[in-house]
């Protein structure tokens, strides 16, 4: 039995489906969902091609043992688990990584099950065709090819999938939306609403509008959070198995004598030797700075001017925050390429420092009113959404790395309001002078990277941020950046909406 | 605006004047408020902060207090606060944490007095003490309220909110030493100021963010808080837990709220988000507000009144740059637009219609109301001899359709489901396409309702009922929105008999008690619709106004109906204030009278004499009025009351269709959502304006089984139920012994 396949077994016994189903349903993925059984390879008696993963784990970036291991879960993750098998058919990665974090996971499941297949505006097949074109924003085959199967499951056209241009115009129209929603938010307008709108026979309703827009941004940010952690493949999508047989019988024994494991020690070692006295410092010297911060705040009062130079200095860098490694782009087999406008993207104007408008939040924040427009035309989701960003934003166990009992709540809107920062979004009582002294330069260029172009993301970016920290934290980290993202993207689409109302 | 009424007000001397008017601002206004000579308004906003004087005609800028050349946040207003004591004083909350005080007094240019940069994020308010000088309160959304002492450089005391953002603070008028916060937990915590170490008490008002706050300006124990759950919720803070007396559902979340002066039930508030209108609640009427300011053009952010004791002039400030005075006078009604209609369906399909008599009454053919009530449909009240509102202006008329077993095929649902089409077109195309596809299934009833599709939000709603009910609603809503009693009545009424001519629509219904000789025949065929339709019978002759007090009322465009000498609710008081003011012209209308009582009283007032006030309003209790006619403290009630005929009698608001998103939106087809259990469903409608939840409730008397007949009236526990809709179906029954109708007014 593959990890896979305990995994399987495992959501079976929680929801006390018999084990011929999850037996079924694993011959499903197997046979059903690969295609015919290749006469090249006659594998078992049945001459089925059974498929074996080929990563190791969920997460490319997490050593699987490091993960939380399906059967060491604790009750409450147990539960979510079950949750996660049951609305989505299967217990995939992200679900796997996420589990960390087992309070905001639960709040996360929670909308996605809402947004994806509880009453709302867009039918189903709109909904995970939506989340497909969002996805290939990205280049993110690992929920394209999630969304692919669920459309289908769901009676959508398969000619759809060949490109946008074979979907309804409907849903082209919204073409346009989603590139601005994935790259530069800042620029929908009121008109671009109107459009979207008012074109007479293909039109969106608000509702719809309002469900599409959260999906999108739903699916850029949870692209990031696929990249930002390196989620591996499912077994059952391209690139997450092979036939190969494996070298040794016993897939157990495969996994833990072979490949990864080894792979991983040798980046243990590396990791270990050379960066760690140095990174043990790093986390210190970052709590200091905290601590710093934290006192003498009061004493130095920049001057207003300065305040805003800060912000907008911050706001020019972080354009020009790049990483040195323009490496392979991620794997864009498949579906995806058929979304692909490589003519938009956000390197285009990255590169020139494009002018982002400052966006303040005194005068729009989801709070006081992108909540009460979600929430007015696709009731209940506002609530949700509200609760997830409460829950991302407040997340805290207290902890840095080996330090207990930390006050993490100034690393945390850091954080949040450097990503906010990237999209022009100013708070007015925020020092961004604080940016630069609790991010460094490595920690920018992964959290620049894995929100505004996230398929770029490396494992050696991963590896190269905050390197005592715990992977739980790191997963952290990427819950604030998806939270964030999709925050600003939420401000910016029902701003333009409120102003198209008003 | 039809009318600019031109108000004077007598406030011992000093007379109130001016109009309603306007000034454009140079940026977007967050805050404002009224020097206590109610003669000048400070506007502040991220952008804007000056003094305008109202003059009679106009706003006269009087000061700029931006000054200097570098903008800065501290500038950058989230709130504004003047002295209600020192004419000089003012205090602004910055969006990035300071608080300032300014002091108008300096000769200088620059009037910044004092700065304040103790709070670390946002400051949400500041609030002056009602009567101590230099005490300054703050709350923010660092979590922490400060008291500051002007005297003084920092803050004295701090009071921590657990690290939950303060949204609101405001001292207690008449409690010297408490205020109470806000916060965007939902919680309000009353403090006592010398004891920063903990709150006094602490209650959970609303789900999500408590944007507002403010306590009555004479009943010590009222606070008004306003959410972004859409709610103004008053709560009476005297008994030893704080309790929900008064609950409002509002269209948007709510920013602010204010009490209006000298209106005890009277409160003004604005919304936070997408309804830029100012409402002015009657809270013990919650359906409807008693009145409107549409001026604004974007969300309203600052809503004061002129004067502590006057009620007639509002001032606003908005996002979309302008400066309102509004004038009461000029206030629009929401309940004109409110035509008194309910429907409902119950769990086996049947149709339960209610309406104000005049919409339906047009046709002489319809059955009367007889004296037989073995089934009354209508719930009515044995009437008491001491009543005087046994038989007031207006008539109610509940008509009850019954599904005709035939028709339970469901082939038609098949088909139009499939072939409906409800996005992705103008609206008209779609109705257009609907009507044809009805037409295709030999449903010619439904193309009939494309009518009522206008502005409609409830149609998928509609889609989920029976084809023939389709076409009855339609017919149904149609009569709601036209005007009034023009198509309804005879749409209804001719399918009484001959179902197959006229309108259809009532096709496939069976009647119910219908005349032997008339039923016969229309049991052939399909047409078996019945409208049982009865009056409670009330004078309707007697809808004149008689308002010798007040002139002005000639040639006011209010209609007679509903118009009431002053603000109803408030007669002492403001009888009071006509003695002061020999003119009295504030002729303003209120929310009509009920014809039918209140099932509750109100009897959460703390005193009695608030009490027996609150009686005076309710004709259910007017009996009791009568009863006590000798004491004096009534007798301007029953002046009143003699002056204006019944013209506080009204029309049963049965049933307010509620328009889930109003008509300002493209149509948002929306589900009906039925309240309890998906039986039933309850469609309100309070004019454009008013928001209403669909709900059924449950009706407290037994009922048999099998008795599918509207029965309300003899329910053994009718009288005694809890709880009254305008219309409703017994939720999990498939006829009512629910089936109640309430007064306008009634609250849930």
């Amino acid at each position: 039995m593959d990890a896979r396949g305990v995994v399987c077994w495992r959501a079976a016994d929680v929801h006390t489906h018999s084990s011929l189903v999850l037996y079924q349903w694993h011959n499903h993925t197997a046979a059903g969902m690969f295609g015919t059984p290749c006469p090249g390879h006659p594998a078992k008696e049945l001459g089925i091609r059974i498929p074996r993963p080929l990563g190791h784990g969920p997460s490319r970036f997490i050593p699987e043992k490091e993960t939380i291991q399906v059967g060491k879960e604790d009750a409450t993750m147990h539960t979510l688990f079950a949750e996660s098998f049951a609305t989505l058919g299967r217990l995939d990665n992200v679900t796997l990584v996420m589990v960390f974090h087992p309070q905001y996971l639960e709040s996360f499941l929670k909308t996605q099950h809402y947004l994806l297949q509880m009453d709302g505006p867009l039918p189903l097949h709109y909904r995970h065709y939506i989340g497909i074109m969002a996805a290939a924003r990205h280049q993110c085959s690992y929920l394209v090819n999630l969304h692919v199967n669920d459309f289908l499951h769901v009676g959508g056209d398969p000619k759809w999938l060949n490109g946008l241009e074979n979907a309804p115009q409907k849903l082209q129209n919204l073409g346009e939306l989603n590139k601005m929603l994935a790259h530069r938010p800042w620029l929908i307008t009121k008109e671009h609403i109107e459009q979207l709108l008012k074109t007479e026979e293909n039109s969106w309703s608000l509702a719809e509008l309002i469900h599409a827009v959260v999906l999108l941004t739903h699916y850029h940010s949870l692209a990031s959070f696929t990249f930002g952690c390196g989620i591996s493949p499912e077994i059952d999508c391209e690139g997450g198995h092979t036939f190969r047989p494996p070298s040794v019988s016993n897939y157990y024994i495969c996994d833990i004598t072979n490949g990864y494991h080894g792979v991983d020690e040798i980046h243990a070692s590396q990791a270990g030797s050379i960066p760690s006295t140095e990174s043990v410092c790093e986390v210190e010297a970052l709590m200091e700075k905290m601590k710093q911060l934290q006192e003498c705040r009061d004493e130095e009062e920049a001057s207003q001017e300065e305040m805003a130079t800060r912000f907008e200095r911050e706001k020019r860098e972080s354009m020009f925050v790049c990483s040195s490694e323009d490496e392979e782009s991620a794997a864009t087999r498949d579906v995806s390429r058929h979304f692909e406008d490589t003519s938009y993207g956000y390197k285009d104007f990255s590169r020139h420092g494009m002018h982002v408008p400052t966006f303040r939040v005194q005068d729009y924040s989801w709070e006081d009113h992108g909540y009460s427009l979600v929430n007015r035309l696709y009731p209940d989701v506002g609530q949700l959404l509200d609760e997830k960003f409460h829950i991302a934003y407040n997340l805290t166990y207290n902890t840095m790395a080996m330090h207990k009992d930390v006050d993490t709540s100034m690393l945390r809107r850091a954080i949040w309001n450097y990503i906010h920062c990237m999209f022009g979004i100013r708070y007015d009582d925020y020092d961004y002078g604080e940016i630069n002294q609790l991010l460094d330069r490595s920690f920018k260029v992964y959290i620049k990277t894995v929100v505004c172009t996230p398929e770029k993301t490396t494992k050696r970016m991963y590896d190269s941020f905050w390197r005592q920290f715990e992977h739980s934290e790191k997963v952290h980290v990427n819950l604030l950046l998806v939270e964030a993202r999709m925050q600003a993207e939420l401000l910016y689409a029902l701003r333009a909406i409120t102003r198209y109302m008003t | 605006m039809e009318k600019m009424a031109r108000v004077t007000t007598a406030l011992g001397g000093n007379a109130l004047t001016g109009r309603t008017m306007f000034c454009h601002l140079d940026a977007p206004a967050n805050a404002i408020s009224v020097c206590r000579d109610a003669a000048q308004v400070v506007v502040a906003g991220r952008n804007i902060f000056k003094i305008y004087s109202i003059e009679e005609e106009q706003f006269v800028e009087k000061l700029n207090l931006r000054v200097g050349r570098k903008p800065s946040l501290n500038f950058s207003c989230a709130d504004v606060v003047w002295h209600q004591m020192d004419e000089n004083l003012l205090a602004t909350a910055a969006t990035n944490g300071v608080v300032v005080t300014w002091n108008l007094g300096k000769p200088s240019r620059n009037k910044q007095d004092q700065l304040f940069t103790e709070h670390k994020r946002t400051v949400n308010k500041v609030c002056f003490h009602p009567t101590e000088v230099y005490m300054l309160l703050s709350g923010s959304q660092d979590g922490y309220m400060k008291c500051f002492d002007l005297r003084k450089k920092d803050s004295v005391s701090t009071f921590s909110g657990q690290s939950e953002s303060v949204r609101d603070v405001q001292f207690s008028i008449r409690d010297y030493f408490t205020f109470a916060a806000t916060f965007e937990n939902g919680n309000v915590q009353l403090w006592d100021i010398r004891r920063p170490d903990r709150y006094e008490r602490m209650f959970t008002a609303h789900n999500g963010p408590v944007f507002c706050c403010d306590w009555h300006p004479e009943d010590r124990g009222w606070l008004a808080t306003g959410g972004r759950d859409k709610m103004v919720k008053v709560w009476d803070m005297n008994t030893t837990r704080a309790k929900e007396i008064y609950c409002v559902q509002t269209i948007a979340s709510v920013a602010r709220v204010k009490w209006r002066p000298e209106c005890k039930h009277h409160i003004a508030t604005c919304s936070m988000m997408v309804d830029h209108n100012i409402y002015v609640w009657d809270v013990r009427r919650p359906f409807i507000p008693s009145a409107m300011f549409e001026e604004h053009k974007d969300v309203t952010t600052g809503i004061v009144w002129r004067h502590l004791h006057d009620p007639y002039f509002l001032l606003s400030g908005s996002k979309d740059s302008t400066l309102y005075q509004h004038i009461f006078k000029d206030a629009s009604q929401p309940i004109d637009r409110a035509n008194p209609e309910g429907l409902c369906y119950s769990l086996y399909g049947d149709l339960a219609f209610a309406a104000k008599e005049s919409l339906v009454s047009s046709d002489s053919n319809r059955k009367p109301y007889i004296g037989d009530r073995r089934h009354p449909i209508f719930f009515k009240r044995k009437l008491d001899p001491t009543e005087q509102f046994e038989y007031i202006s207006s008539c109610s008329a509940l008509s009850v359709f019954e599904t005709d077993v035939e028709s339970g095929s469901m082939d038609w649902f098949v088909h139009t489901a499939k072939q409906y089409a409800l996005a992705g077109r103008p609206l008209a195309e779609l109705c257009d396409h609907n009507a044809k596809v009805a037409k295709g299934l030999d449903r010619n009833q439904v193309s009939v309702g494309r009518l009522l599709l206008q502005g409609l939000g409830a149609w998928k709603g509609l889609m989920g009922s029976c084809p023939t009910q389709v076409a009855q609603t339609w017919t149904m809503l149609r009569i709601i929105y036209s005007s009034l009693g023009t198509v309804a009545s005879t749409n209804l009424n001719h399918s009484m008999g001959k179902g197959s001519t006229a309108l259809p629509l009532m096709n496939s219904f069976n009647l119910k008690d219908i005349p032997a000789g008339l039923g016969s025949e229309s049991r052939l065929d399909r047409s078996k619709g019945e409208s049982r339709t009865e009056n409670i019978l009330m004078d309707s002759s007697s809808t004149l106004i008689n308002n010798e007090d007040n002139e002005e009322t000639e040639g006011s465009d209010v209609p007679a109906d509903y118009l009431l000498g002053d603000v109803e609710a408030d007669e002492d008081e403001l009888y009071m204030m006509d003695h002061e003011n020999p003119h009295a012209e504030e002729q303003e209308y209120s929310l009509p009278q009920e014809a039918f009582p209140l099932r509750h009283e109100i009897v959460d007032n703390p005193s009695a004499l608030d009490h027996l006030q609150d009686k005076a309003d309710s004709p259910h209790v007017s009996g009791n009025e009568a009863e006590t006619v000798g004491q004096g403290r009534l007798a301007p009630r029953q002046r009143q009351r003699g002056r204006d005929g019944v013209a506080d009698a009204r029309g049963v608001l049965l049933a307010d269709l509620h328009l889930p998103l109003a008509l300002r939106e493209p149509p948002a087809l929306r589900l009906l959502q039925p309240h309890r259990a998906g039986h039933a469903a309850l469609l309100r409608r309070a004019g454009r304006r008013a928001d209403g939840r669909v709900r059924a409730h449950r009706a407290g008397g037994a009922h048999p089984q099998g008795d599918r007949r509207a029965d309300a009236g003899t329910a053994p526990g009718g009288s005694a139920l809890p709880c009254w809709d305008p219309v409703g179906w017994h939720p999990a029954r498939d006829w009512g012994t629910s089936l109640l109708l309430q007064p306008l007014s009634g609250r849930l």
